[in-house]
């Protein structure tokens, strides 16, 4: 996905635009069929989620969402969001260096894996991460010596959320960093700025909207996580339930109440994380 | 690329590249290794009597079945809104431009509840259309709208740039010697974007391979009728049937794999087009 959005930033900065004129005669209904299927596959389904959680009741709603259990979810999906997007910063970070600036033998190999968790399913991330730390998996006498749970515990969904959402850090900064080049940083070393300073006053300071919109993308994967913490979690109520696994849950009891009112939460989040995003992203092309 | 960057030092660097390395090799490569092992254990012999399991088989027929429904829809109406929002500015095209990644945003699960909301049997709209014979939740047109709301956003955010680098002298040329704008569209501006157009029907197919969460709320999860392979892939998990798991698990890698790779090579070809001509 991130691919999608990277390849277009640096393009979009230095080429001449093309001219945008108002719709005449034929163009218009071109533009009333975009405009209309935009509006039924994703107006529809956003307008029904408001109307269905508005119709449930103000209050009805609140009682749900203040439930123990509803608390208990928005906070663990918070923590492990926030974790996850903290290890994969850092990393992503490295990596999107290590790429941009360092050469070596399989440097390719190493571009390629970055994008594999795009290609892989939510379930199979959770499956692999049952086959290492689950029942006869290659790493479970290990922890189970070192007394630690992974499976159906915190650290198999953070693992999971982690593998998840891992690409999207590096697919924005490495665009960044190639458009760069090293001349600046070449230039502050020479004048015998250390290698640290370098890095934070001038990579980090030129980076820092395409970082900004990775690590706003990365939070936003993490925070929607379903089918991976699914599997490994498997959502024991107050331990191991995130708010999307208390969704699914609620659900299954037929609580329709509590699923719209966290689904309708969920998607406010994700909404106001989608116009900072936006944001990032203008200024982003800017730099 | 100078193979020696004055902004890393070489102790530096190197510490870089093998905590990158050590760490993409314990978060991706030893869990692949893992499912890759387990898959193939038995031999493929086995792997193919897993697939050739009727519900399973069918699993996966249904979601190739559905995702290229949904490549194809995707493909025209992708290639149409990246067209309309790059070259015309109406009333709305702004809000419009800032929505489009909306479905990158939205939790899948979310999604699925939407559609449910909107589309549900005993919703008005639902029941409007049930009452015309049409079933859109529980059967499979619910898990193509889904996998249309989720990769919404694929074509149009790879064609959109391509679009906007066009040289648009050729398309006026073409115009003023008399071609049509639907001649203009096809024979010069349609070329031109097709390694795009091809790129984001792919990633989206690829996207669509996988996907869980929309569909697991919208399908119903009927063997032989709505179940796709990922919810197939929970099923057995779910029973202990790691075996199961892991072949059609295999199958869906090895398929968005090799889908990734062929999408790196249009890329790449579109990439040395660029630079040779």
């Amino acid at each position: 996905m991130s691919q999608v959005e990277t390849g277009d930033k640096t393009q979009i900065a230095t080429a001449p635009r093309s001219r945008v004129v108002r719709p005449t005669g034929a163009a218009w209904i071109l533009v009333i069929i975009v405009v209309l299927y935009a509006a039924v596959l994703l107006g529809g389904p956003l307008l029904a989620i408001i109307w269905g959680a508005a119709s449930s009741g103000l209050k009805a709603m609140v009682r749900e969402l203040t439930s123990a259990e509803a608390i208990n979810a928005l906070k663990l999906t918070i923590i492990l969001s926030l974790s996850a997007t903290i290890i994969n910063t850092v990393f992503g970070l490295i990596l999107a260096l290590v790429l941009a600036r360092d050469d070596f033998k399989g440097k390719r190999i190493v571009n390629g894996l970055i994008d594999l968790p795009f290609a892989v399913s939510p379930v199979i991330a959770g499956f692999m991460l049952m086959l290492l730390f689950g029942r006869q998996g290659w790493f479970t006498a290990t922890i189970d010596a070192l007394n630690v749970r992974v499976v159906f515990a915190l650290p198999g969904m953070l693992l999971a959320t982690i593998f998840i959402s891992s690409p999207f850090v590096v697919r924005e900064v490495l665009p960044v960093l190639r458009h760069l080049g090293e001349d600046q940083e070449k230039v502050a070393y020479t004048m015998g700025a250390g290698y640290w300073r370098t890095f934070r006053q001038i990579t980090l300071s030129n980076i820092r909207w395409g970082l900004l919109y990775g690590i706003l993308l990365t939070f936003s994967r993490a925070l929607g996580e379903f089918g991976a913490v699914l599997v490994v979690g498997g959502g024991v109520t107050r331990l191991t339930e995130t708010s999307t696994l208390f969704i699914y849950r609620a659900l299954d009891d037929r609580n329709e109440v509590g699923a719209y009112a966290m689904a309708l939460i969920l998607a406010i989040i994700s909404f106001s994380l989608l116009l900072v995003m936006e944001y990032a992203r203008k200024h982003s092309r800017k730099d | 690329m100078p193979a020696s960057s004055p902004a890393i030092r070489p102790w530096g660097r190197w510490g870089l590249r093998v905590v990158g390395i050590v760490w993409l090799g314990l978060i991706i490569v030893l869990p692949l290794s893992a499912l890759l092992e387990h898959g193939l254990h038995d031999g493929v012999s086995a792997l193919f009597r897993e697939i050739a399991n009727p519900i399973a088989f069918a699993a996966l027929k249904l979601t190739l079945l559905t995702a290229v429904v949904m490549a194809v829809i995707n493909t025209v109406m992708g290639t149409l809104t990246a067209y309309v929002l790059v070259r015309y500015r109406f009333f709305g095209s702004k809000l419009l431009n800032s929505l489009i990644d909306l479905p990158f945003a939205i939790p899948t699960l979310v999604t699925g509840i939407m559609l449910v909301v909107l589309y549900g049997p005993q919703r008005t709209l639902g029941a409007w259309l049930a009452a015309r014979g049409i079933q859109v939740i529980f059967a499979q047109p619910g898990i193509v709208l889904a996998l249309l709301f989720v990769t919404y956003p694929f074509v149009i955010r790879t064609v959109q740039p391509v679009l906007m680098e066009i040289d648009q002298s050729q398309e006026e040329a073409a115009w003023t010697l008399g071609a049509s704008p639907w001649r203009t569209f096809f024979e010069i501006t349609l070329p031109a974007i097709t390694p795009a157009i091809l790129t984001g029907a792919l990633l989206s197919f690829a996207r669509a391979l996988g996907e869980f969460g929309s569909i697991v709320i919208v399908a119903g999860n009927i063997p032989r009728s709505t179940l796709t392979a990922p919810v197939y892939i929970f099923g057995q998990i779910e029973s202990q049937n790691q075996r199961g798991a892991g072949a059609i698990s295999v199958v869906l890698l090895a398929l968005s794999f090799a889908l990734m790779l062929f999408v790196d090579w249009v890329q790449e070809r579109r990439g040395k087009n660029h630079v040779s001509g």
